[in-house]
Formats: structure tokens, sequence, C-alpha cells
């Protein structure tokens, strides 16, 4: 009924292969765009901002990251909290070094120095596979919290062990530091989110992203058809960990301001982004968002739920975050192992026929 | 565009393909091929048989850089082969298919196929985050011939299905598909019709012989079936316990009494 | 000797204690993966869980005490007796079988067949909701572990061996925590009787085809979700001793989680599936860290011990894959 494809034929290849085949869809984005862009900066309040839309927008792009290198790779990370953090204090020295800097270069420089570090990590992984990578990931996200915690140069010899960002700008308007409006930096995350999202929908519908998926799919089969293992496993984790070396750019000099690297960027860390990319749908760039969303929504409403409306305690509110998303990446992954990406499209599925679907 | 090799005329002076001298592999201290020569014709369909663990399948692993044999030499195109990962094997033009279905589970008909085209691409990482420009020429001029591969393969109407919701008889049609589709000069097929019936038996041979005929591509197969080999092989090899006993037309080795000692055993 | 000598050789005695805890973590992670080729990374949540039910029984602490004073406006927090330690270590094996069938009934058994992968993230989701559930139930404050176990350094071995120094060094002998001896007698108990059981009695031999061959195990009659749910209360008993070991060296909380992770680099030294191999890993992680951190860690800026286990075990895996007891893999084609 809403939701047509009948009579929309496709003439090229090219046509064939964009992104929304199909016209509905296309418009669909086109509204979401205009909307993400125009109308709700217009409406939107610091506090929704800043609480909100700021770390969804950081976690997706994280959330894109991890899901290169575990959706469409295939290879089990848990050093996400780890590179996020190389990606942070990366933008932490490239500000303080060089002031003049602009704050797409810093956050994009701080993506290639995580996507190095990342490649190193990646490394072991053509010994090693499954969750024997996982586990050598971990070395990552312990070593280089260490690595940044203790070696004073990484924040500049500052007493207290934090990093704190500076006011920078771009094209005269404030990004980042204390007299920033959360409405710019929304604009700023959303760009650079928009932006990366459509790389990662490029990268994963060609030559590179099939060799990403060859060799999650079976990796002896792909090496057979040409395809280099270390060079496409490689290729994933530098990618990937530009993404997230990105999130963590953005999460330390746009949301959070000021950071600890052992408290903000802990293995929990890691371990949110995974469940972000499990809730959403492994394989998935729209999935990516949408675990994000959940994951950023699910305790803010808590919290106003229990704690706001029944006036409980915040540590129970807490713990009962803990056994919601537990028992959440359970269920999902045995009903759902694609998630919440996989059930819109049985849903789309379902409303193409809808009313009348026999 | 077509998918034609260029091929010498194989009627009168066959060139040599590859040409494998004196073999032998063994794993740890199990000997699985014991100094096996035998050489393949450009344009030829060469069978490869034997009884349950013959040798058969590390033969083909060792043409595709799987397994490295401690001895012997491979010469492949008038060129004498180095020790080589499986991935650069491919770029010289041998692709092959698999005994168990080695299909991408998780992408479509179509995605499978054009990754049969991954050593034919090359634009890199930065045109590739792009897309619009070269990337996506790249993509549709490879597009083309991989729709040329589905076409011959008659399977259209499940271009964009997910392999894994496929029965097995198409499975193996489209993991053909993903060895045509990188235009190979030598195309290893490992028992193309286990488990099929009679009449999904009679599509691959016709699809092995079209290949042949119309492609000119050399083909080396492993079958059981004897009818299969003798029909739609030029010449055949026969190994046992890892050893040679037999090679040359499908009639000579049909009559063999080695041969036929080998399979129907033999009272000592 | 010198003061010097025998300050490594304490070293090195402590290293082997702290290895002994972590093999008694690494030993569950074994069972468990040997019997179903499961990965269970909740391995460590349990032996927290284990610890916070034992402790919660032992004080009579009324379970979800927290949660019932947020809805109903109450206050209660404590039944008001004293449960003794026995009675209190079975009721909580019995609450580990419990969870042992639910886990089996509620999420192994669905996910029969599933990659490995998947099945490890599951158990990432399992221990994000035994962390959370714990917590409701007995609450998240630190507690202290008392079953009796006795603890403070060896007042015998410190007079023994303060004589073995050279004249004239300041040494005042070795200490060693006498809950750490306990620990090590306690760790070869359980892996002997385990090693028994597993080889002389019929569920042991059951439990050994399953690890071998599934689809064999259950063409001879063993039913598999019996043993699943057998080698999980295994895996809960161990994880039991664990956490009263760990809870009682270093209060019940939840970085007794954090700790159990370093199971995960043991196991990649000793192999998945070998139980000596979960001991000797444990005992080289042990040693390894204190030593490194004893001889290196001045001069880099200490903490060394977060990480140099699992970087120990990404070294070693690049170089010998298959761990030190596993068998060379072949890839078959």
């Amino acid at each position: 009924m809403f939701y047509r494809e009948s009579g929309d034929f496709k003439k090229t290849y090219q046509d064939d292969s964009q992104t929304f085949p199909i016209k509905f869809d296309r418009r669909r984005y086109y509204v979401v765009m205009a909307i993400a862009f125009l109308v709700l900066p217009m409406f939107m309040t610091d506090y929704f901002a800043n609480a909100m839309m700021i770390p969804f927008l950081v976690w997706a792009i994280a959330a894109l990251g991890l899901n290169i290198l575990v959706g469409y790779c295939g290879q089990l990370s848990l050093g996400t909290g780890g590179f996020m953090a190389v990606g942070a204090y990366a933008t932490y020295k490239l500000m303080t070094s060089f002031p003049g800097m602009d704050m797409f270069s810093v956050v994009l420089l701080s993506g290639f120095v995580t996507a190095l570090v990342g490649m190193i990590f990646g490394l072991p992984s053509l010994r090693i596979k499954g969750f024997y990578l996982a586990v050598a990931t971990l070395a990552a996200q312990f070593f280089l919290v260490w690595l940044l915690n203790k070696v004073p140069w990484f924040y500049n010899y500052s007493a207290s062990g934090q990093i704190t960002a500076p006011e920078r700008s771009i094209f005269g308007i404030i990004i980042t530091g204390p007299h920033a409006s959360p409405i710019t930096g929304y604009l700023f995350c959303l760009i650079l989110a928009v932006g990366l999202a459509w790389v990662a929908r490029n990268l994963t519908r060609g030559r590179l992203g099939r060799s990403w998926m060859a060799i999650r799919d079976m990796d002896i089969a792909a090496e057979i058809i040409g395809v280099n293992p270390l060079m496409a496993k490689l290729s994933a984790f530098a990618v990937s960990s530009f993404f997230v070396g990105v999130a963590g750019s953005l999460f330390f000099s746009v949301y959070l301001g000021a950071a600890e690297v052992t408290e903000a960027f802990s293995i929990n860390v890691s371990f949110a982004v995974l469940f972000m990319v499990i809730i959403g749908g492994l394989g998935s760039i729209f999935g990516s968002f949408v675990g994000a969303a959940f994951m950023v929504l699910m305790p803010v409403l808590l919290k106003n739920i229990l704690v706001g409306g029944f006036g409980w305690p915040t540590d129970l509110a807490a713990h009962l975050e803990f056994i919601i998303v537990g028992a959440l990446i359970v269920i999902f992954l045995i009903v759902e192992p694609h998630g919440l990406a996989q059930m819109a499209r049985v849903l789309k599925e379902k409303l193409r026929l809808w009313p009348f679907p026999h | 565009m077509s998918i034609q090799n260029t091929t010498a005329d194989q009627q009168h002076n066959p060139a040599v393909l590859l040409d494998l001298k004196h073999i032998s592999l063994s794993f740890g201290g199990v000997k699985a091929i014991t100094d096996i020569s035998f050489d393949i014709y450009e344009g030829e369909v060469r069978a490869i048989i034997g009884p349950n663990g013959a040798g058969k399948s590390s033969m083909l692993n060792v043409i595709n850089g799987f397994y490295h044999p401690q001895q012997g030499e491979i010469w492949f195109d008038g060129k004498h082969r180095q020790a080589m990962k499986p991935y650069e094997i491919a770029y010289q033009g041998i692709a092959r298919t698999f005994q168990n279905i080695a299909l991408f589970k998780g992408m479509s008909v179509l995605d499978n196929i054009m990754t049969g085209r991954f050593t034919h691409m090359s634009k890199n990482l930065f045109w590739q985050a792009l897309w619009k420009g070269p990337a996506e020429q790249e993509e549709i001029a490879n597009r083309e011939l991989v729709e040329h591969v589905i076409d011959f393969l008659e399977i259209q109407a499940i271009r964009k299905t997910p392999v894994g919701r496929l029965p097995y008889g198409l499975q193996k049609r489209v993991e053909l598909g993903r060895a045509l589709a990188a235009q190979p000069k030598l195309l290893l097929l490992d028992e193309p019709m286990a488990g099929m019936n009679v009449e999904e038996k009679e599509d691959m041979c016709r699809f092995i012989l079209d290949v042949n005929d119309t492609f000119g591509t050399t083909i080396a197969l492993i079958e059981h079936d004897m009818g299969v080999v003798m029909d739609i092989s030029d010449r055949v090899v026969v190994l046992d316990y890892g050893r040679k006993i037999g090679d040359g037309n499908p009639d000579d080795v049909r009559n063999d009494q080695t041969v036929i000692d080998a399979y129907l055993g033999v009272s000592h | 000797m010198s003061a010097d000598f025998l300050y490594t050789v304490e070293v090195i005695l402590n290293g082997l204690m702290a290895g002994v805890m972590y093999s008694l973590v690494a030993l569950g992670f074994v069972l468990i993966f040997k019997a179903s080729g499961i990965f269970n990374y909740a391995q460590g949540v349990m032996a927290l869980f284990a610890a916070m039910t034992l402790v919660g029984i032992q004080t009579g602490q009324i379970p979800f005490a927290h949660l019932i004073n947020a809805v109903f406006g109450t206050d209660v927090h404590h039944f008001g007796w004293q449960v003794p330690a026995f009675f209190a270590i079975i009721l909580t094996v019995a609450v580990m079988v419990l969870f042992a069938i639910i886990v089996e009934k509620y999420i192994l058994h669905h996910l029969v067949n599933q990659e490995p992968i998947i099945l490890f993230m599951a158990t990432i989701g399992l221990a994000y909701f035994m962390e959370g559930f714990g917590d409701i139930m007995w609450g998240s404050e630190i507690k202290t572990m008392d079953v009796g176990i006795p603890s403070g350094g060896s007042l015998w071995l410190e007079e023994y061996t303060v004589g073995w120094a050279a004249e004239g060094e300041r040494y005042w002998g070795m200490y060693i925590d006498k809950l750490d001896m306990v620990a090590t007698a306690v760790a070869i108990i359980l892996v002997v009787s385990l090693t028994l059981f597993s080889q002389y009695t019929k569920t042991g031999r059951a439990l050994r085809a399953v690890a071998d061959d599934h689809q064999a195990a259950l063409s001879v009659g063993i039913s598999l979700r019996a043993i699943w749910v057998i080698v999980w209360s295994i895996a809960g008993f161990v994880a039991l001793v664990a956490g009263i070991m760990w809870g009682a060296k270093s209060g019940v909380q939840f970085s007794l989680s954090l700790i159990a992770l370093k199971a995960l680099p043991v196991l990649m030294l000793g192999g998945f599936t070998s139980i000596p191999g979960a001991i000797i890993g444990g005992l080289i992680i042990g040693v390894g860290e204190k030593l490194f951190e004893f001889a290196v860690g001045p001069m880099i800026g200490g903490a060394t011990e977060n990480w140099f286990a699992y970087v120990l075990a990404l070294m070693f895996l690049v170089f010998r894959p298959q761990g030190l007891f596993g068998e060379k893999i072949i890839e078959r084609v």
C-alpha cells in the first residue's frame, strides 16, 4: 500500500546498484536528511543536543567502525575503547601542538593516527582467528590505556592526568571548548557521521567490501579467488580504526570536553560499542545507527522513568540497565543475529504486500 | 564483451598449459602423493580419477598452491612456478570449485560471482571510498561481464538471492559461475557433480562442455561417476594410493588392467 | 644468600600463588569449552555471583531487598540470622546448579549449532545480565568473605627464613599469605578430583565423548542437554571455589570479574582444551607478571600487571597459535 516497487524498473547497472533502489526509500532518506540538517537545529534545546544527539552521532560513528571489522570482515575486536582513546589523545596533541589547525583536519588526522595503531594490532589477525583474536585485541585495550596513562607526554604533563579540549573552530565557528554551542557541535558531528556513513557504504559495496565479506564467510575460498588475507584484514582494521579514532576524537573534544583515559575509555566502552553493533545488526550500516540510538536512549529513558518517575535510587536503575542490555544481547543473538536492521527489512517485505499478503 | 580466452588450435600440436613433474607430498610421515607426473594441454578436459584417498584432492591443492610439495616441479604456461600463496596463483589464472561448496554464505549470488572478478579489478581504497568516478566505472564494466556469466549459467532469476537459501544444485552452479567470472586459463573442478541427481548432472555436464567449447577454457576435474568422466574428458589420469597408475584417453584407461584392478580389487 | 635473591624467590613464590588463582578461573573455562565448544566469557562473573550469593546466604541478607524497598517503600535488608559456612556453601552450590539449568534451557538450547563467535558474544551478554542481576539481588557494596579460611602472613615461614639472608643485611623473612597456601591446596585437590571424575566415572566418560564429537555422542544415547547442565554445574562449582578464594583475598566486589578476565590469556597459553594447560598457563602468567613488575615495572611507571598477561599471550600466539599443549592445526580444504 505505502511501499511499492512495481513499475520502478532499472535500465542501467548504475541505477541497479544505488544505495536506495526504491523511490520511496530515496525520498524518505532526503526527508530525514532535511530534518537532521535544517529542522532539528532550529528547535533543538541544548540539553537535547548534549545529552542525546551528540553522543548518538559519536557512538554511531564508532559502531560503524566496529561493524566494518566485526560485521563485514568477521574479525571480533574488544579493543574499541583503546582505539577511541588513541583518537582522543591524538586530537589533544594536535590541538595543543598546532593551535591554528581547523577542527576537520584535527579530527581526520586523529583518525589516520588511530588507523596506523589499529593496523599494528591487526597484524596478529593473520595468524590467529575467532576468540583468540578477540582476546588478543584485549591486549590492545589494556596496553593502550596503560600507555596513555603512564607517559606524561601524551597529556602534556598536566598534574591531574586529564586532557582538556581548548577552544578550536572552523571557518570562525567555535566547535570545541567551553564557549561552543551544542547546536554547532551537533552539526559538526552530523556532517562527519553522514560523510563517514557514505564512505562506509561505498567501501562495503565494492571490491574491497566484497573481499572483507569473503574473508568473513570463508577465508579459504576467498584466498583461492585472489584475495590476499593479510591485505583484506589489515585494510579492515585500518578503516575500522579510522572510524573509531574519529569517534574517539569527537567523544573527547565535542562531547566530553575533558577526559581521563582510564575512566572514559575503559573496557566497558569496548563492550558498549560491540553491543550497539549486535543490537543494531551485524553487517549493516543503518543498523549501526539504530544500535547507537538504542544504547544512548535506553539509559536516558530508564533514568527518566525509574528515577524521575518512580523515585528509585539511581544505582538500581543502573543495575537494571545491565540486566536489560545483557538479556537483549542474548535474545537478539538467539532470535535475530542480524539485529534491528534485519527486523526492519522483514517489516519492509511485509509492507510491500500489505494489505493483501496472499 | 565476451569471456573468450586466447587458445591455441587444440586439434593440432597441443601446447602444454600445466606440467607437473615428479610431485611428492607428505604430511608428517604420511605420504599423500608419491612421484606423480602428468601434464594438461591447453584447451582440453582432463579428468583425474581414482578410489577414495588416492590423492586426487591433494593434487588439486598442489596445483592451486594450498599444499607445497616437498619434491617436484610445476610448470605453468611455459614458466617454472616457484612456491606461491594461493591468492598469487589466482592472479596467474587458475580458478577452482570445491568438493564441499565453498560459497560466501552471507552474500547474494551476484556478489558471490562478482568476487570472482577480484583479480581483474584494481581501484584502490581511496577511489572505492569516493565511489563516483573510476571505482563505479570499474564496477559497472565488471558487472556487465558477470551478467554474461549469469546468463550463460541460466541463473538470472536468483541474481539477488542470498546463496544460503539456494538448493544444493544451484549452489554448485553459482560456485562454477564464480570460478568462470575469473576468466581462468585453467579451471579446476573438484567433484562438480557429487550428490546431484541425473538431471542436475546432465545440466552440469552441459555447462562444463559449453565452457570448454565456447570459451576454450582448459578444465581439470575430479569425478567419481565413470560414465560422466568417459563421456566428457579428453584424457584421463588415474591415481591410486598416491601413485599414478594410468594415463591416456578414456578408452585406453578403461581397458587398462592395473586400473581395473585398482577399482575392482585384485585377489592376492 | 643475598637479600635480593631472596626477594626474587619471594616474588616468584607469590607469582605462583597468584597463578593458582588464575588457574582456578581458567579451569572453569576449559570445562565448558571442552564439553560444549563455548568460550564462556561469563565464567568470571559466575565466580563473582557465586561469591555474592554465598556471602548473602551466610549473613542472612534478603534477596532483592533493594528492589523491594524501592517498589514498596519498605526498609528491609536482613532476615537477622546467620547461616553456618558449610550449609551456606551447599545452598550456593544448589543455586549454581539451578543457574546451569536455566542457562541450558533458555540460552544454550536455542543456540545449538551456532558459530562459536556468536556463542561467545552471547556469553558476554550473559555476563552483563548476571552482573546486573547479582547487584540487584545482593546489593553492589563490597562485602567481606569469611568462611573460616586462615589469612595473613605466615609468621612461621617468616621466622624460619629470616636467618637465610647474609649477615648484616636488612631482611625480615619471606611473606606468603596463608590464604594463598590454602588456595593452592584446594586447587590441587580440585584438579585431581576432576581428573579422577572424568577418567573413572560413567558421567565423566560421557563428558569426554561429548567433547570429542557431539553427533557421535548423541548417536550412542548420551543426552546432550543433561551433559550441558552437568558441565555448567561443575563450572559453577569451580566458579564458587574461585569466588571464595578471590573473595577472601580481596573482598567480594566488581573487580573480581575483571581479574577473571586474566584467565583468557592463561587459556591462550595453555590451550582451550587442556586442564594441565590451564594450570601451567596460570602459573606462567602469575610468575611472569609479578617478575616483570618487580624487574621492569619501576623503570616504565609500574602497573604493568594490567596488560602484561595479554601482551605475553598475544606475542605467544603469533609464534605458536595452537598454545603450549595444543596440537598443530592442519587446515583441510
